[in-house]
């Protein structure tokens, strides 16, 4: 079973708790919710290199000769 | 300007790890709160999110972040952070290793939303290191009073991880 520790800062106790089926659920919620957003974003950097790299086809330049022209 | 650091309380995760960490029973008498940590968790990679939640409020639309950040390798990126606020260690990083993070919350008790910064790097024997900016801001508007410390992956944060908070005052 999941733990939490809680420290009171009013007397210094410190316990070690289970978590309740409610804090377990959230848990779940909470790292699916970060699977999604994960995804989304690596699917946002891998269609940016694509256009990226189609740029690049079309102009003739390698990716290190672009840099050089910003440079 | 800070002119005084108060070690409100501290913690060090036991055997067998912990889901979180709760800082609870906040004393107001302070002007910010400053939380330092070193930790761990048995994510499959070399770094994790800390995600922190305040008073009980673990509805992430109240949550906003940004951030920045190296991987030891390529050009930083900046991008929202998914409600993250610093990097612990995971647990392919070099073995007994922890993070460094600390996180800055001033005017913890006032009536507006709360704005939170921080910083973070990953310790890690190889190429593939982090450094990490946070910027956050919670919408809750009362006294911050409970503190929730977490993985973003709801992996266990492990033993010998530990965290600080201080209270701050500028008088």
């Amino acid at each position: 079973m999941p733990t939490k520790l809680i420290i009171n800062c009013e007397t210094g106790e410190q316990t070690e708790v289970e978590l309740t089926a409610e804090e377990i659920a959230q848990r779940e919620v909470d790292a699916k919710a970060y699977e999604a957003d994960k995804k989304a974003k690596d699917a946002e950097l891998v269609a940016q290199a694509e256009v990226k790299a189609a740029v690049l086809k079309r102009l003739g330049l390698t990716e290190n000769e672009a840099k050089a022209l910003l440079s | 300007m800070a002119n005084t650091y108060t070690l409100i309380a501290s913690s060090t995760v036991g055997s067998g790890g912990v889901s979180n960490i709760e800082f609870t029973s906040i004393p107001s008498t302070y002007t910010d709160l400053l939380i330092k940590m070193s930790l761990r968790s048995n994510r499959a990679l070399a770094v994790d999110g800390i995600v922190m939640r305040f008073n009980g409020d673990t509805t992430s639309g109240n949550y906003t972040a940004k951030r920045i950040y190296g991987s030891g390798s390529g050009s930083p990126t900046s991008d929202s952070a998914n409600n993250g606020l610093a990097i612990m260690n995971g647990n392919t990083a070099t073995a007994s290793v922890f993070a460094n993070a600390e996180a800055y919350i001033p005017n913890y008790t006032g009536g507006n939303a709360k704005s939170v910064s921080a910083d973070g790097v990953s310790e890690n024997n190889a190429t593939e290191a982090y450094a990490v900016l946070y910027s956050l801001l919670w919408s809750g508007t009362s006294a911050i009073s409970s503190i929730k410390i977490t993985s973003e992956t709801a992996d266990t944060i492990l033993q010998y991880s530990t965290a600080y908070l201080y209270g701050i005052s500028n008088s």
